[in-house]
């Protein structure tokens, strides 16, 4: 019992809960947006994997971190585009072509970086983004360090939530989007035109993806390796579903999703005899549980998954 | 610019289009194998012979391409009733784990001709198991069965990596973490000698024909279809809608799960946690490439199949990185979705 106090009790595990969350955050509004358009965004893994991927070349090319999250978001913003034309344009299942662009995003990742970098013993390395020195509120004592230890793009992650929260909700455009997403032939009666705003929102959507998996090689680790998304994509899908679909509640779960996972992680190091696979499953157990969980009451989307023709019912 | 229903199809288009889809999917990956700085058409014509080129190549082929048509077939049967099984990896995994635990200490006191079926329908049963979790929370909680399906595939992966180094360790694998091996009479009988392709590849191509049977001529086939075209739709028809779903996830689980006995079985002997490529994530692009006809899947698990070993020999003679194989088989499943999408619609200014 007291080691678990102590566990509670230590600012490395409050830090650790918001560097796990950061990438998650990023995934689940980038799912979220898309899917408030009306768009499943299956490609989620994979966009991932190539966010990742190319934000950590270019930066190991000589571009400078930031540059590296660009790169990144564009990339993602081109799989986006991608994702949309197919399912939009065309109004193909929104299911296959997701794990489509999933497969094509993870196994196009591992072509690039194995022709740019030679197998090599050790993978070359990086230097990530640095923990930012906040005047004051980086030295207070405890809170310091449990919450104001992060990299610039945690504090990014947690500012778009809000201003996603804020424009979903308060902007014309937030209105836009979930009326593309509610009722498309509403929204084209009102002079919207629903493609071009789902085309919008899984472009931004993805963009956003792919910037959470350049947090994982650009300030979490320092190196890409294939699999490291390891399912964090998937988890954001769970998560949107867990969200209801609110940007705010979003960023709620991805903390407590993360602070599962911190706890999990450091549980394992004082409890003996148990295999360390149980609590490498509980991420994943977890997440089917807040599914299950949550899918009632959730409030979906009305027209998710449903592809708009004009002129067609 | 927008599209239009076609009234009728013509032969051509409905022949024809997949093969333009593989071809533009091929031509794509040319482009990348250029960039590479490789000759494309060499590059493929050693695929070619890296898949069919000798004896060995030929048998090695036809010995990847069996357990890629059972999950080809596990991803087309859920598919086609729209329930959306992604969990054929973790499936494969329990399946292969299952006939790991009864094949070499539990069951091998029992003769060969006996043993073998009966392990290969607890590999199937194996299967079936993880794939009721997904079904259960869809019909009891209305969970969307994509994610939780894939992310049983974790668990299970976790789940034989717990075990291979636990209670399943084979003592002798000098600390590696590996399964014991299954009895030597639990393991398949051989197709052709001095290869190790086994007698699961007329296994897969049985059942494929099976499948098409039953999906074309029984009661249960017209359900699961009619419970995929439309579900409420369905219902009002008298189709048992859970019922049709659970018979159509034991089904798709099962052939995922006997995918991994066989596996074990007819290659491998024992399990590892890298005992499978993707082969149940790979086994969506087949179903997909064959839209989701049973018998087509026999031919796109085998272009699947050409397009992995091919690769392998392809990228140790001209250095273009193996992951070629997965992009090129990722980019026909795109380019087949959209060359069906233009077999229904045609292009209006």
């Amino acid at each position: 019992m007291s080691t678990l106090i102590d566990i509670l009790a230590s600012a490395g595990l409050w830090a650790a809960i918001l560097r796990i969350a950061t990438p998650l955050i990023f995934g689940t509004l980038g799912a979220l947006l898309s899917e408030r358009a009306g768009v499943l965004n299956l490609g989620i893994e994979g966009v991932m994997t190539f966010g990742a991927m190319i934000g950590w070349l270019a930066v190991y090319n000589g571009v400078d971190l930031w540059t590296g999250i660009l790169v990144a978001a564009c990339a993602g913003a081109l799989f986006g585009a991608l994702h949309a034309l197919l399912t939009v344009t065309l109004g193909l299942s929104q299911h296959v072509c997701g794990l489509g662009v999933t497969l094509f995003a993870s196994s196009f990742s591992y072509y690039v970086f194995r022709l740019a970098v030679p197998v090599a013993g050790t993978p070359p390395t990086i230097i990530p983004f640095q923990p930012l020195e906040i005047p004051v509120l980086s030295s207070l004592p405890f809170l310091g360090q449990a919450v104001f230890t992060q990299t610039a793009p945690t504090y990014l992650a947690i500012a778009i939530a809000l201003v996603m929260a804020y424009v979903l909700f308060r902007t014309p455009v937030g209105l836009a989007v979930r009326m593309a997403g509610e009722n498309p032939h509403a929204a084209e009666a009102q002079g919207v035109n629903p493609m071009k705003v789902r085309y919008g929102a899984v472009i931004v959507g993805s963009a956003l993806m792919a910037v959470g998996g350049a947090f994982l090689t650009l300030s979490a680790f320092n190196s890409f390796f294939p699999t490291m998304v390891q399912g964090r994509g998937w988890i954001c899908i769970a998560l949107v579903v867990f969200s209801s679909w609110r940007p705010g509640r979003a960023l709620f779960g991805a903390l407590l999703f993360a602070f599962f996972d911190a706890f999990q992680l450091r549980l394992q190091t004082v409890v003996e005899g148990v295999p360390y696979q149980i609590f490498l499953m509980t991420p994943y157990i977890l997440s089917i549980a807040a599914l299950a969980i949550m899918a009632r009451r959730a409030r979906v989307p009305q027209a998710l998954m449903q592809p708009y023709r004009r002129g067609e019912r | 610019m927008r599209f239009e229903r076609r009234e009728q199809r013509s032969l051509l288009l409905l022949v024809g289009a997949p093969f333009a889809a593989i071809v533009v999917a091929l031509a794509l990956s040319g482009i990348l194998i250029a960039i590479a700085g490789a000759p494309v058409l060499e590059a493929y014509r050693r695929i070619l012979i890296g898949a069919f080129g000798s004896r060995l190549s030929a048998t090695e082929t036809l010995t990847r391409a069996t357990p890629l048509m059972l999950t080809g077939l596990a991803a087309a049967v859920a598919f086609r009733a729209r329930l959306w099984n992604i969990g054929a990896e973790g499936q494969f995994y329990l399946g292969a784990l299952a006939v790991a635990a009864f094949g070499s200490q539990l069951l091998a006191g029992l003769p060969g001709p006996i043993l073998i079926p009966v392990l290969l329908v607890i590999g199937a049963l194996a299967g079936m198991v993880l794939i009721l979790i997904p079904l259960w929370l869809r019909l009891r909680f209305s969970v969307d069965e994509v994610v939780t399906s894939l992310l049983m595939n974790f668990i299970a992966v976790l789940i034989v990596s717990m075990l291979v180094d636990g209670i399943l360790k084979d003592p002798l694998a000098f600390g590696w973490p590996q399964s014991q091996s299954v009895a030597d009479h639990a393991m398949l009988p051989k197709l052709v000698s001095r290869s190790r392709l086994h007698i699961g590849l007329a296994i897969a191509v049985v059942l494929a024909f099976i499948i098409a049977f039953v999906q074309s001529r029984t009661v249960f086939g017209l359900q699961s279809r009619a419970a995929g075209l439309n579900p409420q739709g369905a219902v009002f028809a008298g189709v048992p809608l859970s019922r049709t779903l659970f018979k159509v996830a034991c089904l798709s689980g099962g052939l995922a799960g006997l995918a991994g006995a066989i596996e074990v079985m007819g290659v491998r002997g024992y399990v590892t946690t890298d005992l499978s490529p993707g082969f149940g994530y790979s086994g969506i692009v087949v179903a997909m490439l064959a839209n989701l006809n049973p018998v087509g899947v026999i031919f796109a698990a085998l272009f699947t199949a050409i397009m992995f070993v091919g690769a392998d020999g392809m990228s140790r003679s001209l250095g273009i990185p193996t992951y070629i194989a997965d992009v090129t088989v990722a980019l026909s499943l795109l380019t087949m979705v959209v060359a069906l999408f233009f077999t229904q619609y045609r292009v209006r200014r």
